[in-house]
């Protein structure tokens, strides 16, 4: 009889920090002490804290077990598994505020990182296997689909899907029921639910654990929605740099068409549908709705005027609904708990909850669910830990290279739909990079110009020749040689772009620039007029010399200089013996080298 | 699938298999599993109380977990029983069968099964 589960993280995070290593010595292990009859191993999905990777959750206690080596596993096997003494060393104890007394005691919901989180899109993500469909089964899953198909008319479930308020979660925030609703009075011999898995966002990667997590939710949600909608026939488009998600997601719908889950007459209802993975070659654009549909028929994936919009003219010329992946997670929760239940949490205008990937300047680099409305500074200091090193939080990027960036003025802000667009921001897909003291916003901006450059498909001239012209301004600028017309140009430009691009990706290209412009011009005006980057980023703006007093001489500059531009001089400081070091500034190309080999901190960097 | 009824069979099936990672139970058995506990025989009331809690249907009411020394060897093996709002009962010189009984009077009937405990032994 099994009186112990161990979980171990599969998601991507830990499996590239040795996941499965530490699985592979668990196994051996349980065996060797002889527990295999009274100990579970499961593989789970993202637990989130991948920053703390690998994880290890052990239950009943719920003991958090982070940065597990294979080499700990016997530890905690003979402590834990045998004798019940808790490993303390090992556990995360990061509860926040409260003072630990005990830290064998702290189980995973006591710890800040999960206590202020909601969790429904990623209830599942990190407790069950996401390889069984039996463990989905077991935690409610397909109840939904029985009762929609068994209890509900098509015009039931748009209307609970409706007044749910749920909104797109891919970063438009289009209302997901009004979308079905378009779609559903339109006959057509075919029409198809298409679920969209291309997570391009730098940094992004919620819709990844989701489907490396709870597989079998974007199965179950996708089927209502071809319910609701009139449509037989699915689509998952998925990064093909997704294996893990790409592998589990084929395994989950093997297993649902063996269960009859999937395929004809599923609950004796006669609906049927089937549902296909196709995947994405790696293009950005492709994420974009109608450029996702080209790809899938088989096309080079770029997009198409609008309207007519997919719920009319979609995938295959016929009736289509997209949805991204966490919109489509929420939607068995809301089916089972109800309408009430989801309007519960958020704001007025958004409700539920929503999932962002946090990194950049951030302790708990990871995976996070809250409610809507949570502010910025309750993601940044409770959850995510706060910024590492004592170094001050200067602003967060969102939504990626469509988005814009919320300063440190505006970390009180609520976080949903209406509050981001209001600041000129955006909610974006969920990617949350936290920036500090040391980033240098122009330098930011260029970094997503430069992505969107080569992500550009180049099928309209805005966004082809349009965001090539503000990579060059943004160069010349940080190169030290622009001017404040520059910058005017800029703005102009990047207002051109928006208005006369064909899709979302060139309307929002220009947005990290008009963002970090509307928060941070001084930082731009400080490129231009003082030809200083203050953040110390632009190395054509820097200089570094050295402080003759503090130089002690030992010439170890000179010989890391790697185009010897550092000559020894006359002086000799007070007190010291050998004479200073000094660098000529037409020869350096401010590499740096001899600031890291410093050991008396005589290099000055401006 | 073509019955809701199936779908509630696979449900039922698992829900055992999975309850353990809720930790919803209100009721925790532990089990002291430190060398003292283990050399005494605390393994197989470990295993019994796993057993007949879920053959009595507790498990979405009970947890049953282990821990280390408590600190009275000489009695060991010994359970604790913690119930929200209840005082702790203490159960010592556990034996698998003595397990079966705490089950079934104490965890399914609600009375605690004195003769067991260490308020009487003193």
């Amino acid at each position: 009889m099994i009186r112990t589960h161990v979980l171990v993280c599969g998601g991507t995070g830990c499996t590239s920090s040795g996941s499965q290593a530490v699985q592979a010595a668990f196994t051996e292990n349980i065996e060797a002490y002889g527990l295999s009859e009274e100990v579970k191993l499961v593989q789970t999905g993202c637990f989130g804290l991948c920053a703390l990777g690998p994880v290890v959750i052990i239950y009943p206690e719920g003991t958090f077990y982070s940065r597990v080596t294979p080499e700990d596993v016997k530890e905690i096997v003979e402590e834990h598994l045998l004798k019940g003494r808790i490993v303390e060393r090992l556990v995360y104890a990061d509860t926040g505020a409260e003072e630990i007394v005990d830290k064998a005691s702290v189980s995973l919901g006591d710890t800040a990182f999960y206590k202020t989180q909601k969790r429904i899109v990623l209830r599942n993500c990190g407790v069950i296997d996401p390889d069984s469909i039996d463990e989905y089964i077991a935690m409610d899953g397909y109840a939904a689909l029985g009762k929609v198909l068994t209890e509900m008319t098509p015009e039931d479930v748009i209307k609970v899907v409706t007044d749910s308020g749920l909104r797109g979660r891919g970063g438009g925030g289009f209302p997901t029921g009004r979308k079905w609703a378009l779609c559903a009075p339109n006959k057509a011999p075919q029409k198809y639910v298409v679920c969209n898995a291309d997570e391009g966002d730098p940094g992004a990667f919620m819709d990844r654990s989701i489907l490396e997590g709870d597989p079998h939710s974007i199965i179950e949600a996708m089927t209502i929605c071809g319910y609701a909608i009139g449509a037989t026939k699915g689509y998952v488009y998925v990064r093909a740099e997704y294996p893990i998600a790409v592998r589990r997601l084929q395994k989950a719908i093997d297993d649902a068409n063996a269960y009859g889950l999937l395929g004809k007459n599923i609950f004796n209802s006669g609906f049927d549908f089937d549902l296909e993975i196709r995947l994405g070659a790696g293009a950005f654009v492709c994420g974009e709705e109608t450029a996702l549909m080209t790809s899938i028929e088989g096309n080079r994936g770029e997009p198409r005027p609008r309207p007519p919009y997919p719920a009319v003219k979609g995938l295959y010329n016929s009736p289509t609904v997209e949805n991204n992946v966490e919109t489509f997670a929420n939607i068995p929760q809301i089916i089972l708990n109800g309408v009430e239940w989801f309007t519960s949490m958020g704001t007025e205008k958004s409700k539920g909850t929503k999932v962002f990937a946090l990194g950049g300047k951030i302790e708990h680099t990871g995976l996070v669910e809250i409610p809507m409305g949570t502010t910025l500074r309750e993601i940044v200091y409770d959850i995510g830990g706060g910024i590492p090193d004592g170094k001050q939080f200067k602003a967060a990027q969102t939504g990626g290279p469509s988005g814009g960036c919320i300063p440190a003025s505006l970390i009180d802000t609520e976080v949903d739909y209406d509050n981001l667009t209001a600041i000129g921001c955006m909610m974006g897909s969920g990617g949350l990079i936290v920036m500090d003291e040391d980033t240098c916003m122009v330098d930011m901006a260029k970094f997503f110009l430069e992505f969107t450059v080569d992500e550009s498909c180049g099928k309209c001239t805005p966004c082809r020749v349009g965001t090539k012209r503000l990579l060059e301004l943004l160069d010349k600028i940080t190169d030290g040689k622009g001017t404040l017309e520059d910058i005017d140009k800029l703005e102009n430009l990047c207002n051109y772009i928006k208005a006369n691009s064909l899709c979302g990706l060139g309307q929002t290209a220009p947005n990290p620039v008009l963002a970090t412009l509307k928060f941070f011009r001084e930082e731009y005006i400080a490129h231009v007029v003082d030809k200083k980057c203050p953040a110390g980023v632009c190395k054509n703006l820097l200089s570094f010399t050295i402080d003759k007093d503090k130089c002690i001489g030992c010439g170890k500059c000179a010989k890391n200089c790697p185009v010897d531009t550092i000559v020894k001089t006359d002086y000799v400081a007070p007190g010291h013996k050998l004479a200073s070091y000094s660098i000529e500034q037409a020869k350096c190309i401010k590499c740096g080298a001899c600031m890291s080999g410093c050991k008396f901190g005589a290099i000055i960097k401006k | 699938m073509k019955s809701l009824a199936e779908l509630k069979a696979i449900k039922d099936r698992m829900k055992d298999k999975v309850v353990l990672r809720e930790g919803t139970g209100n009721v925790r058995v532990v089990v002291g599993m430190a060398t003292c506990g283990i050399a005494a025989g605390a393994r197989p009331v470990l295993n019994a109380f796993v057993e007949a809690v879920n053959k009595e249907g507790l498990t979405d009411k009970v947890t049953v977990t282990q821990t280390g020394c408590v600190g009275l060897c000489q009695l060991e093996p010994l359970v604790e029983i913690y119930e929200a709002g209840k005082e702790k009962v203490t159960y010592i010189k556990m034996t698998a069968e003595k397990a079966q009984t705490v089950v079934e009077k104490h965890l399914k009937g609600g009375n605690i099964v004195t003769e067991f405990t260490v308020a009487e032994a003193k």
